[in-house]
């Protein structure tokens, strides 16, 4: 069993310059940050590691950060331009009971994670639902659709902060 | 009813209006389409079971449109859920009703604002018959609806409309 302190310098001696930080500012446990494109490397070394073995991925879920500048449209909608969406992993290793918060920011404009689809077969749903829902690309996800939207939904993705819902959808209108 | 308040004039016939015998037969069995959306259809299963039997009112469930009479919108529905819901109605054969049960259903319940995925009532894609307050109603609630309904029915006629 290890703390989040013990792991992170593991993964710091490991990986040095793929993991970001420690973000130790949070009112939960503390937060691994890690490189969106590596991520899946941190992932298998987690899993894989015979002092680690973590390997159950409770949730991964996506985060609209909100911290770009807030722009006005021509509509005078608020829309927020660059900044950054998050992604946060919760793991947990059933075998030794500890447990580890990793997380991953990737530019809002382009938001691409590699995905951990090969490490976790939970991430599956969870990927395609971030996406879904923040438009977040996981990269080298073997399905990556929208899960609860509907296929054919064109007007964005709904939980982003600056997120505006359509009229109209195949006739139905929308607003109350 | 109108049914048996005409006496008896020979021993096996019973005299009654067509309008009439075709409305008591329609409302005392009708037939819905076995189909559940969110929690009122916890209640709505609650209504079918032994405790309030919806059986007794002649309603029992059917597996496919193509054999029901009424739909009752048990829920939340969702834009995605509505283009379903849509198709279903069309496949259900005439004489159809439609029960809306639930604030979900009415006008999007607690969802009418932030509810991005949430059809704001389902009279905005099929024409609802009876609407059923109560978030979700209790099976006394859905009963009363469905009397609700059954008078409407009663009160239908066979004979075309003057406009």
């Amino acid at each position: 069993m290890k703390n989040p302190e013990e792991i992170f310098e593991l993964l710091k001696n490991e990986f040095k310059d793929i993991i970001l930080g420690l973000e130790k500012e949070t009112p939960t446990e503390p937060i691994v940050a890690i490189d969106p494109m590596q991520i899946n490397k941190v992932g298998l070394f987690l899993r894989d590691n015979d002092i680690l073995k973590f390997d159950s991925l409770m949730v991964l879920s996506g985060v609209d950060d909100a911290n770009g500048t807030k722009v006005k449209d021509d509509d005078g909608a608020e829309m927020i331009s660059g900044g950054t969406l998050s992604v946060y992993y919760h793991l947990h290793s059933t075998n030794l009971k500890h447990k580890i918060t990793l997380k991953t920011s990737t530019p809002r404009e382009n938001p691409q994670v590699e995905s951990v689809y090969n490490i976790w077969r939970t991430s599956d749903w969870h990927e395609r639902e971030a996406y879904d829902m923040f438009g977040i690309i996981f990269v080298n996800h073997p399905d990556l659709r929208r899960i609860l939207m509907p296929y054919d939904w064109e007007a964005g993705y709904p939980l982003r902060k600056d997120y505006k819902n359509p009229e109209f959808y195949k006739g139905m209108k929308v607003p109350y | 009813m109108g049914l048996l308040d005409k006496e008896f004039a020979d021993g096996n016939i019973v005299i009654a209006r067509v309008d009439d015998l075709m409305n008591w037969a329609r409302l005392s069995s009708i037939w819905q389409l076995g189909f559940g959306l969110a929690c009122c259809a916890i209640e709505m299963m609650a209504t079918s079971a032994s405790h309030y039997d919806f059986d007794r009112f002649g309603v029992i469930p059917r597996n496919t449109p193509r054999q029901a009479d009424a739909i009752i919108i048990s829920g939340t529905v969702t834009l995605k859920m509505a283009t379903r819901i849509k198709r279903l109605y069309e496949q259900m054969p005439d004489p159809k009703y439609i029960i809306s049960m639930g604030s979900c259903a009415n006008c999007g319940g607690p969802y009418w604002e932030h509810g991005y995925h949430v059809l704001k009532g389902i009279d905005r894609v099929i024409p609802v018959d009876v609407y059923v307050p109560g978030c979700p109603p209790r099976p006394e609630a859905l009963l009363e609806g469905l009397l609700k309904l059954q008078e409407k029915i009663r009160n239908e006629s066979l004979r075309k409309k003057i406009s």
